[in-house]
């Protein structure tokens, strides 16, 4: 099992003047204690190999049968898992909270990786509605396209679909990185809070509907602004962020990321900011 | 929530009843109140087929009452003797259910009159008129009606189903989908959302002579379509109309008696996956019901908001 290790480490945002505040929620207390960290069990998390290597074929599974056993194969130790014939079904490879990697060869329904907190995903064909909702943390490739509300409400990690994506994309997203490297539709960026969206073709109508915070990248032309979303100038460090980020995402080589057109909030909300003292809109 | 499907062939006809049935049983999560299918098969084209019923399949919430089968015999009479009456002749007739029926006859004059005629008698509903079109919707899922009907062996060029689940009016056969697009031969349609201009609509639409059979918002794309197209409108143009003249959320299949085409509101709320190749498109509310024809690897897409699309055979 994994226990929390404590870590003297500041993060760059950290030593950016970022996320400075002492968390004091009740949960905060009482479970991200770093004076406990010792003694800090992360409920539902298997240490595994990633060497160690099994396939798992879910053809005749329902989805909940499949989590239980992938759950299973992690914990005798399983850290790179094949899943063979998908075939389109729901709610596959969720609640993933541990170090994985973790390949379906085919496609997913819906609601597929969600809530995940760490694994390494590739998707060797298309995903429905919500697929990685709530992801915390994690890589999550999709070699075709995706559905609506790809990505929503993450709060971290890189989720990546190399065609394009439906309608809502990172809606209510609150951190982590979404890059499409074909289209997106309508609403994309729809009442996002924070983290970015990359999108290397064209966008839909509403493009960052209500937007509180974040930043948006498009590659293409944009059907239209939403409201609270403007346009704002690009800077070296974008440029910068960009190139190492679809490098990362094995997609848009040689595409100039100078030339896209950058989305952020235009409105500023007063208890937003206070809730997030030290988040700047734009800032990198 | 409901589920749709369907599915063309291009250049080809299949086993679509076999088909259709598959991609909504696979749906029957979505919907298991009712299930109807709109199967576009390989008929003479001699003659028209009139399916129609003449009494409900009533379970929760219908405002229809179930009714002593005693009554369906005198109906159907009624029906036979407008036949006459218009100049229409039956040249094979089939009981289906204690209920429905399926008429082969020829008949050459207005469909509107004719229509009017037939649904003059109490209780009795034409489900489709058409050359090819053969339109069956009960209670139950995909294999239930399917085996009730003898859908299985059906083969055509291509189909659109649905499996309701019942929200905005009540389970009975006169709610369930699809809709035939009174009053033009082979028309059908299959909705998945919510209209929210129903009523709006459907008094203008009264105003104009279009008739009505349910309560069920869902059927006013149909009767939207046909009133386009009876003004002039091709059914692309009436479908890209629709998205402006219908306010709510949708994702709608439309077919013809050669061709297919799909809708998708301009807020893209209703799920859509696609896929698209040289000899067959086939479309689902989730990705499950093309996967249950199609196992290969296939690349699949969601549709945009606003989009509009019409294949042939």
């Amino acid at each position: 099992m994994a226990n929390l290790k404590t870590t003297q480490k500041k993060t760059k945002a950290q030593s950016m003047g970022m996320h400075t505040e002492v968390l004091t929620g009740k949960t905060q207390q009482k479970f991200f204690n770093p004076d406990e960290a010792e003694n800090f069990f992360y409920w539902g998390t298997h240490d595994v190999d990633f060497n160690k290597r099994t396939e798992l074929d879910v053809k005749d599974m329902d989805c909940k049968d499949a989590n239980r056993k992938i759950d299973s194969l992690m914990s005798e130790g399983y850290g790179t898992i094949v899943i063979k014939n998908p075939q389109g079904k729901h709610s596959l490879g969720v609640g993933i909270l541990n170090k994985l990697n973790l390949i379906f060869e085919g496609s997913l329904g819906y609601f597929g990786v969600g809530s995940i907190d760490g694994p390494i995903v590739r998707v060797n064909g298309r995903v429905g509605w919500s697929c990685a909702e709530n992801m915390m943390a994690g890589k999550v490739v999709i070699e075709k396209n995706a559905g609506s509300c790809f990505g929503a409400a993450i709060r971290g990690g890189d989720l990546i679909c190399k065609g394009s994506v439906g309608a809502r994309t990172g809606i209510d997203q609150k951190g982590g990185s979404i890059i499409v490297g074909g289209d997106a539709g309508a609403f994309t960026g729809f009442m996002m809070q924070r983290g970015r969206i990359v999108v290397l073709g064209d966008v839909g109508i509403n493009l960052g509907d209500s937007m509180y915070d974040g930043t948006i990248y498009v590659g293409g032309k944009i059907g239209s602004f939403g409201s609270d979303a403007v346009e704002a100038p690009m800077t070296k460090n974008d440029i910068d962020w960009l190139n190492r980020k679809l490098k990362v995402a094995e997609i848009g080589e040689n595409f100039d990321v100078s030339k896209m057109t950058k989305v952020v909030a235009g409105k500023k909300l007063w208890n937003y900011d206070a809730l997030e003292p030290t988040e700047k809109k734009g800032a990198i | 929530m409901c589920g749709i499907a369907g599915l063309i062939h291009r250049g080809k006809s299949s086993n679509v009843g076999e088909e259709l049935q598959s991609m909504l049983q696979a749906l029957k999560h979505r919907g298991p109140d009712s299930t109807g299918y709109a199967l576009y098969a390989d008929n003479d084209g001699q003659n028209f087929i009139m399916r129609f019923k003449v009494g409900e399949n009533v379970a929760e919430g219908s405002t229809s009452a179930n009714e002593d089968a005693s009554v369906y015999d005198e109906r159907k009479k009624l029906v036979d003797k407008n036949l006459s009456d218009l100049g229409a002749t039956i040249v094979k007739e089939e009981r289906l259910t204690p209920y429905s029926f399926r008429y082969e006859i020829k008949y050459d004059k207005d469909l509107m009159e004719f229509s009017k005629k037939i649904e003059s008698v109490e209780m009795v509903e034409i489900l489709s008129i058409g050359k090819s079109l053969e339109l069956i919707k009960d209670l139950g899922d995909a294999a239930a009606v399917s085996e009730r009907y003898g859908l299985n062996k059906v083969k055509g060029t291509h189909a659109i189903g649905h499996a309701r689940m019942a929200t905005e009016s009540g389970v009975d056969i006169k709610s369930a989908h699809p809709f035939w697009g009174y009053p033009f031969s082979d028309v059908s349609v299959v909705h998945n959302g919510q209209l929210t201009n129903y009523w709006n609509n459907r008094r203008a639409l009264e105003n104009k002579g279009m008739r009505f059979m349910s309560e069920c918002d869902s059927e006013l794309i149909a009767v939207y379509l046909a009133e386009k197209m009876r003004n002039g409108a091709t059914l692309e143009e009436g479908m890209k109309d629709s998205l402006s003249g219908l306010d709510g959320v949708f994702t709608y299949f439309v077919a013809t008696k050669d061709s297919l085409g799909m809708a998708k509101d301009t807020m893209a709320a209703k799920p859509l996956v696609l896929y698209e190749s040289d000899d067959l498109v086939a479309m689902g509310s989730e990705e499950i019901a093309i996967r249950s024809i199609l196992p290969q690897e296939i690349t699949t897409y969601d549709p945009f908001d606003g989009e509009v699309k019409v294949w042939q055979i």
